[in-house]
């Protein structure tokens, strides 16, 4: 039973390894056999989740509009998504006349690397993690910052003016909030003394940050959740997008597959947003306990690892699918007032008082 | 949309953009020319033209039984008060009396149509900055009100139920119990909308201070209706020069004087209600009698100019006929309100943001078949 308890999925991997091992032997095609599953792998995986979350979204909005949302294709319309794939993967991937073709066509395969990319060091189960980098935590700030790249990219190459507007604002805004975001992450980097994914979440062994962390941990959470909505452009922070302004502002010349890119893209970041904000505040595949509590924390004890962390993650991206069907759009200068006049002071002040509480030890 | 390579890039450096004739926020065919310095705009020229339908020079070929049918194509969403006001411009000139009943159920109908054409407002000011769900809230009401719109008059838009003398088909036998339905859903759903967007913090900071119109200014750009009355102008015809029996009912004349979107944005909610008022006086009360007067087969007006103004969903309508004593118009000229609030938009959208401009262009609730004609 302890066996089943204390299951990591470590074990299963070093299984998969050493049978490779005895038919390829050891060597450069190893690695690269292995690089090649986990990709496919992960690349599968994310999709079907895009598609998951595309269904979610519009059941979301739906539940929010007093509508039904998609019903018709496949049971309770489960395979809407998929025929709309379908219908993107057969439309023309049209460049524009006046378009940098290389760029523009460069753009979204840039946004989908390091939407892909961000995913590595997350922990989806004790032990299941695809790159365990003892910093997990800046890698990941770093390559979803990655992501403006991709957008100026796709609004200066399109020569759209709605286009060249949106990339501008993204610049603005994703930029800024990036503050906010690192702040926050260095918030728990502080309390744990490790930039490692995986060590961040041991140390929730005995009660998630949100918990032990009392208030600055809230508020650290808090503002993530805003900065990090502003950070993958969703709304009320969709300004790079914002149809009713821009006609769709960086992706307005994007069609077919380049546009479904995109739109894979927005979920990735998403799930990677919502997944880091599980492992860092919420204790990723760690079971919920409560102290003293012994027959309840072993029931806990019985979910498997997975489901915690998935529970988690899909919690919060329904908290942030709800404030994009809640709330109208903000103005550009509001969003920047937002950041830099609200949300960054609070974050800086955050950081001292949890720095005091890790110096003082309050959180113990 | 032909652009010259002059027009790009201007020589102070402005960013020369077109909004529309394509464009989700135009409602219609609208063509801004944006000029802009970064995201502040400099500049904006209205280019119309887009649907012209010539309504005006085609109603001087029809009898005038049928071109009112015509003005159900302009301002779509007021579709009944339009006709209303070309019924009435025939009725005084042929000094006709309308039966009690006619006048009762034109009103009802009237502010039904207002109440639909501020939801579609409601719903789509909230999309154009941004929020979809307060489209949905407000179409499941618009759609009870279209839904007693279809049974009366056969029609979900383009409308036609008012003629000269009455109105054409007299209402259904369940049209006071329907009508209170709608209204009874109506009234418990109205704190939904305050609670999904007026009391919503982003909502307002969205509209307050942007596209400050001053009294003087919305009197100079010959502004009415509820965009006008945001601005502190009494300016209802519905008080001012009461037609159609509208003397006789109790209701308030909705004015702000705080002159910015956030005023006009009050003044349509608040109007919803008053027209709900207006509606409720008068359900319980539907005379008996005829629907329509007698007037001759062919309708001829006596020789000269006639004149007749109507307070629709988005301000004065003045409808203007010129006779001479023939079968129809020798000349019809429409004052449409939509055409007046569109030429103070290039005035209060300088130096305020694009996202503004939707803003403003949201709250001052265009429709541009209306513009265009």
């Amino acid at each position: 039973m302890n066996i089943l308890l204390s299951y990591s999925f470590s074990s299963l991997a070093a299984y998969f390894h050493n049978w490779l091992q005895s038919i390829i032997g050891n060597g450069i095609l190893l690695t690269i056999t292995e690089l090649v599953i986990v990709g496919v792998v992960l690349l599968v995986f994310l999709i079907l989740l895009a598609f998951f979350l595309g269904y979610m979204e519009r059941k979301v909005a739906a539940f929010m509009e007093i509508r039904l949302g998609p019903n018709r294709v496949g049971p309770k319309g489960t395979l809407q998504i998929v025929a709309d794939t379908v219908k993107l993967l057969f439309k023309e991937g049209f460049t524009p006349d006046a378009a940098d073709k290389f760029l523009f066509n460069l753009a979204p395969g840039i946004i989908i690397t390091t939407a892909l990319l961000a995913v590595a060091p997350i922990a989806f189960a004790r032990g299941f993690q695809i790159w365990d980098i003892n910093i997990g935590v800046l890698y990941i700030s770093s390559i979803s910052s990655m992501a403006v790249i991709g957008i100026l990219m796709a609004g200066w190459s399109s020569s759209n003016k709605y286009s060249l507007i949106g990339a501008m604002r993204c610049g603005a805004q994703i930029v800024s909030y990036e503050l906010s975001i690192g702040l926050s992450l260095v918030s728990i980097v502080v309390l744990t003394g490790s930039l490692s994914l995986n060590d961040i979440v041991e140390s929730q062994a005995n009660g998630w940050w949100i918990f032990k962390g009392h208030i600055p941990v809230m508020i650290a959470f808090v503002v993530f959740v805003i900065a990090s909505t502003a950070e993958i452009n969703r709304a009320p922070f969709d300004l790079v997008e914002a149809d009713q302004e821009l006609t769709g502002g960086f992706n307005t010349e994007y069609a077919g597959m380049k546009f479904a890119m995109f739109l894979m893209a927005e979920y990735i970041n998403l799930f990677v947003v919502s997944a880091v904000a599980a492992t860092i505040f919420l204790g990723g595949w760690m079971p919920f306990h409560i102290g003293g509590l012994t027959g309840f924390n072993h029931v806990m004890d019985y979910i498997p690892s997975s489901v915690w962390f998935f529970g988690k993650t899909l919690f919060i991206i329904f908290i942030i699918m709800q404030f994009r069907w809640t709330f109208p759009r903000l103005r550009i200068d509001q969003l920047l007032n937002l950041e830099w006049k609200y949300l960054l002071p609070i974050s800086m002040v955050n950081v001292l008082l949890v720095t005091l509480m890790a110096i003082m030890g309050w959180h113990l | 949309m032909i652009l010259g390579e002059e027009d790009y890039i201007t020589e102070e450096g402005e960013f020369v953009v077109n909004m529309g004739p394509q464009h989700p926020s135009t409602h219609g065919v609208l063509r801004l020319k944006v000029w802009l310095d970064g995201e502040t705009i400099k500049k904006v020229e209205p280019h119309l033209g887009y649907i012209h339908r010539s309504i005006e020079k085609m109603s001087e070929s029809l009898s005038y039984r049928q071109y009112g049918y015509l003005t159900s194509r302009m301002d779509y969403l007021s579709a009944h008060i339009n006709n209303l006001a070309c019924a009435l411009v025939v009725e005084k000139a042929l000094q006709v009396e309308v039966p009690a009943r006619a006048q009762a159920i034109r009103i009802i109908i009237g502010e039904l149509t207002r109440i639909g054409s501020h939801l579609l407002w409601f719903a789509s000011a909230g999309l154009d900055l941004g929020g979809v769900t307060p489209f949905f809230y407000a179409f499941r009401e618009r759609e009870a009100i279209n839904s007693i719109m279809d049974e009366n008059c056969g029609a979900r838009l383009t409308q036609n139920f008012m003629v000269p003398g009455g109105i054409v088909y007299d209402v259904r036998p369940d049209f006071q119990s329907r009508v209170k339905e709608v209204l009874k859903q109506f009234k418990d759903n109205f704190h939904e909308y305050n609670e999904i967007l007026t009391g919503n913090v982003i909502f307002q900071n969205r509209l307050k201070d942007v596209g400050i119109l001053t009294k003087e200014d919305a009197i100079a750009f010959g502004c009415t209706g509820p965009t006008a009355r945001a601005s502190g102008l009494s300016c209802d015809i519905r008080k001012m020069y009461p037609y159609d029996g509208y003397e006789k009912l109790q209701f308030d004349e909705v004015i702000s004087t705080g002159c910015d979107s956030w005023a006009r944005y009050e003044v349509r909610m608040a109007e919803m209600l008053q027209s709900v008022r207006i509606i409720e006086q008068l359900i319980d009360n539907i005379p008996e009698g005829d629907i329509v007067a007698k007037t001759k087969n062919v309708i001829k007006l006596p020789k000269g100019e006639f004149y007749q103004r109507v307070e629709t969903a988005r301000g004065e309508l003045g409808v203007y006929i010129v006779s001479d004593g023939g079968a129809s118009p020798y000349r019809c000229k429409y004052r449409s309100p939509n055409f007046a609030n569109l030429s103070a938009i290039p005035h209060i959208a300088r130096g305020y943001k694009i996202g503004d401009l939707i803003a403003i262009m949201a709250t001052i609730d265009l429709i541009i078949p209306d513009i265009d004609r």
